[in-house]
């Protein structure tokens, strides 16, 4: 478990590997976590940064369960295997999960083929804004890594949130060690991110050391799709609005990040296994966010929907 | 331009398409090295990491093609790829062409993964890199060839070495700029080890390199042969992390929650911060001391028979002892250090400046506690190292000071053990974090109370009133007669224009000490209040007359201790119990005999009488005026 190194006076020393480290390092952020919240949840998408996340609640506090719920901020446009993988995964855990659909999105059938950006900004930004507001959570756990994006390099472990939900990137507190000062005012809440310090690589060699279930569409599967927009969009249900002369097409493909079907990119690929994810990824030329439509519009977009309280 | 050799170690790995176990196998053995680099933009600092992290292969083609979008539109290389792009952050900074924060950049070769610190920015500085500085193993300082040693880095090289890093690069940058000249790296080099020594750093690595070109970032330079030594990557994946250096410590693990699911399950989380712990090992908990072993190692992934600085564990104990978040378990033959007063530096980081004597929060380790300031003791200019008396701190001010916490605390020496010795003040109005610190060393309880200097001190006091203050203390039994002599007495000194004062037992009880009863311990602070008062009388320059039966020889000793060498006069007035049973005035004898009196002295409870009294008085031979005039005599006599 440990390996060695050796030190300035030419003594060998067991250390930790570097997964190590960080495993460790995002249980202690939780354990502060839990020792100093009143009500904290973890924001679960179902994506691989959630079960790694997950993973590590379960180990942060073994014996016990995790002791706080899981929040599922939903769109109801996720693939079918997410729901299924979502469920099970609660339940695994022993731990509560909550899910949560912004009614006015119900209501008014927001889809991201009819309403582009606004699909997003009312299931999600303001989706999740309800959800913080109706169950009074203090600590959100997030999913987030600084190597995904620019902008979030700078993002703090602890992230402040004004009583409206909005970060003011110009008024967050320096981080020294590992002391975080999780003090707050009334009203005000903080985002937590335990996995900040891990890369996608990272990520990938964790779960395959693990074993961490993930939802098979990272895995290669033929399956049916079509060609949007210089995206390989999925069509996993009869909502997919077919055009005319449009026939899903079937290809061997995988997804290396999973959000709504209808904005997720695929790669064609035939990757089944984990160690060939992980090699695929390797000798892959484009960075993972590249399939995600809400990065395209400008550079700074990612910014911009972090301060008016996505993710 | 020099040809650009990509040196094989730093290509895909060809394991990756030929053999993805073994590679995976490979590198789940990597470690993980944290580092900041202190630089300015003009030094080439964001220039260097972006060239990490391409010359690792971090970057991608939608990346680069984004990159060199970019660097022609907005890029200072002209037209050529501006690495500095790559490492910029948020949109406000970049719009104002400044950076004010720290970002974290990944990058990872096939020993190691690396997490750089990048502090840019101008203004909070300090803030800044302190912050980046407070997690790293390493530093790269980066010096623009052309300009040496400049006032920046001496203030770079400053706080690193604040900050306990003992790993220090030399980045003599832009090699490119001078001819890749053996002399002008010499040159700077022998400028900067002086100055290394003058502020204690003992040692550093100076390396030739150009981040534009990539001389010497992750292959040898072909332009300086004559540099021998390790190219930066190479330096940087053997370079020791600070992991490594605290399995040699004493155990610490500073207690972060406990784990309590059920009846059956008690453990106590935390993270292990030095030294390495196996069940059986005997442990003690601070501050209580109470000592217990380990009985288990709890993890997720099973029992352990023996955990490691560095991880995050759950210990559970052979005995039911208190331990709560907060707590720090020591092994229990190396203890650290318990105190409440501590020389420390700090850092200031609010807009708001330092305030002696405010409480702040101070979160060290797992725990938080109330402190304040007791006494700043000298501000360091960070760029000319000179100290300058100082009462407050402003923002991205770094001074020494005196700090005062409400209980004691567990802790080591900053320089020891980051873990135990490095803190956060915490404003308690704003929530913000507003300094670092850094412990030094406690100081003893005794050296930290200090004066307030006043102008009219005690001499003045009592040459105004032309007498010698003193403590005249009439200790006896009850009844024997010390008030009624003590009031005549006082009556005397009154008409010889002496200015007195009479705290009589009794009449103090219906105020200062009301809350006190007459237990041991309550008559202990009782005399103990009734000292420090007389004590600040005598300052006033009065003749303090007390009458308390101040039953034990310890505490009138403690008052004997408070007051200057010859104005304590203990006064014996000594009466044999019967007489004073006999006599009893307030009828408190008969209610002590009867039972209804508790902790009588001299019934129920001990009179210990003076050894060495100044004065003497026998009230069965003597009356009680008689007496007063015996003791107004010595008193004059003095």
């Amino acid at each position: 478990m440990t390996t060695s190194t050796v030190d300035t006076q030419g003594v060998s020393q067991a250390t930790l590997t570097h997964l190590q480290r960080l495993e460790a390092e995002s249980i202690h952020i939780m354990r502060e976590v839990v020792a100093n919240a009143e009500n904290p949840v973890m924001l679960y998408s179902v994506g691989k940064d959630s079960a790694v996340m997950l993973h590590l609640a379960k180990k942060a506090f073994y014996p016990a369960p995790p002791p706080f719920p899981l929040l599922h901020v939903d769109t109801t446009w996720k693939f079918k295997a997410m729901y299924a993988l979502r469920d099970k995964a609660a339940k695994d855990a022993g731990m509560d999960l909550l899910v949560h659909h912004n009614p006015e999105a119900v209501e008014k059938g927001i889809n991201p083929f009819d309403h582009g950006s606004l699909h997003t900004d009312m299931w999600k930004t303001e989706g999740l804004k309800q959800a913080l507001s109706k169950y009074d959570f203090d600590v959100a756990f997030g999913g987030a890594r600084r190597d995904e994006e620019k902008s979030r390099a700078k993002e703090r472990v602890f992230s402040f949130r004004s009583a409206n939900h909005r970060w003011d990137p110009k008024n967050q507190r320096p981080e020294l060690w590992k002391l975080y000062n999780t003090r707050k005012a009334k009203g005000e809440s903080i985002r937590v991110f335990p996995i900040s310090n891990w890369t996608e690589l990272d990520i990938w060699q964790y779960i395959h050391l693990e074993g961490i279930e993930i939802v098979p569409l990272y895995f290669s599967e033929k399956r049916p799709t079509v060609i949007r927009n210089g995206l390989m969009l999925m069509v996993d249900d009869e909502r997919f609005p077919l055009e005319a002369g449009e026939t899903p097409v079937m290809r061997s493909i995988r997804f290396r990040t999973l959000g709504c079907y209808p904005l997720t990119g695929a790669v064609e690929s035939e990757a089944r296994t984990l160690p060939e994810v992980i090699q695929e990824m390797l000798l892959t030329t484009t960075s993972e966010r590249q399939g995600r439509a809400i990065d395209h519009d400008q550079s700074a977009s990612m910014e911009k929907k972090k301060q008016e309280g996505y993710f | 331009m020099t040809e650009m050799p990509q040196d094989p170690i730093y290509v895909t790995d060809a394991l990756i398409a030929e053999d993805i176990d073994a590679y995976l196998v490979k590198h789940q053995h990597k470690t993980m090295l944290r580092f900041i680099t202190c630089g300015s933009v003009d030094d080439g600092k964001s220039t260097l990491i972006g060239r990490l992290l391409y010359d690792t292969k971090m970057i991608f083609e939608d990346q680069l093609a984004s990159l060199e979008r970019d660097s022609k539109a907005v890029g200072t290389q002209g037209g050529d790829i501006d690495f500095a792009l790559l490492v910029d952050g948020l949109a406000a900074e970049r719009e104002q062409g400044i950076t004010i924060d720290v970002a974290y950049r990944f990058f990872a070769t096939d020993k190691r993964k690396f997490i750089v610190a990048d502090t840019p920015g101008h203004e909070q500085y300090t803030r800044n890199m302190v912050t980046g500085a407070s997690t790293a193993d390493l530093a790269v300082i980066l010096i623009d060839a052309r300009q040496g040693v400049l006032t920046q880095t001496r203030r770079h090289s400053y706080l690193v070495n604040l900050l306990g890093i003992r790993n220090v690069v030399l980045a003599i940058n832009k090699m490119d700029l001078v001819g890749y000249s053996q002399e002008r790296f010499y040159e700077i080099v022998k400028e900067y080890s002086h100055f290394a020594q003058q502020i204690g750093m003992k040692t550093f690595l100076p390396i030739p390199i150009s981040g534009l070109k990539g001389e010497n970032i992750a292959s040898k330079s072909a332009a300086m042969p004559w540099y021998q030594g390790p190219t930066l990557l190479q330096h940087l994946e053997e370079a020791p992390v600070n992991d490594a250096r605290m399995q040699d410590h004493d155990f610490r693990m500073a207690v972060q929650w406990v784990n309590r699911p059920n009846l059956d399950f008690r453990g106590f989380a935390g993270q292990i911060g030095a030294g390495t712990i196996s069940p059986g090992d005997a442990i003690r908990v601070l501050p209580s001391g109470k000592t217990t072993t380990v009985k288990s190692i709890v993890t997720f992934d099973g029992d352990l028979d023996r955990a490691i600085a560095g991880q995050s564990i759950t210990l559970t104990f052979a005995d039911e002892i208190d331990c709560s978040r907060g707590d720090v378990i020591v092994k229990a033959d190396a203890p650290c250090e318990v105190a409440d007063q501590f020389e420390a530096t700090l850092v200031w980081m609010d807009e708001a400046a330092m305030l002696p004597g405010r409480p702040y929060l101070l979160k060290i380790g797992t725990q938080t506690v109330t402190a304040t300031v007791t006494e700043p003791k000298y501000e360091v200019n960070v760029n000319t190292l000179e100290h300058k008396a100082s009462k407050t701190l402003a923002l991205n001010a770094i001074g020494v000071v005196n700090i005062s916490t409400d209980r004691a605390i567990p802790f080591e020496a900053y320089a020891q053990n980051p873990d135990l010795g490095g803190f956060i003040l915490i404003d308690r109005m704003s929530n913000a974090t507003v300094a670092a610190g850094m412990i030094h060393f406690a100081l003893r309880r005794s050296q930290n109370i200090h004066w307030q200097a006043v102008d009219i001190d005690r001499d003045a006091h009592a040459s105004l009133k032309t007498q010698k203050p003193a403590v005249v203390w009439f200790t006896g039994l009850s009844g024997s007669g010390k008030s009624t002599i003590a009031n005549i007495v006082e009556k005397k000194l009154h008409a010889l224009g002496k200015h007195t004062f009479l705290l009589d037992g009794d009449n103090v009880r219906h105020g200062l000490n009301r809350d006190l009863g007459f237990t041991d311990a309550d008559r202990v602070e009782n005399i103990r209040r009734v000292g420090e008062v007389a004590r600040l009388m005598t300052d006033a320059g009065l003749i303090v007359l007390t009458a308390f039966i101040s039953p034990f020889r310890a505490e009138r000793q403690m008052v004997r201790d408070l007051m200057a060498s010859g104005e304590f006069i203990e006064v014996f007035v000594n009466t044999p119990l019967e007489v004073a049973e006999e006599r009893d005035v307030k009828g408190l004898y008969k209610k002590a005999r009867s039972g209804q009196l508790k902790n009588f002295t001299g019934i129920d409870s001990p009179y210990e009488a003076p050894q060495a009294p100044e004065i003497t008085v026998n009230t069965v031979d003597l009356t009680a005026e008689e007496a007063a005039e015996r003791i107004v005599a010595a008193l004059l006599a003095r």
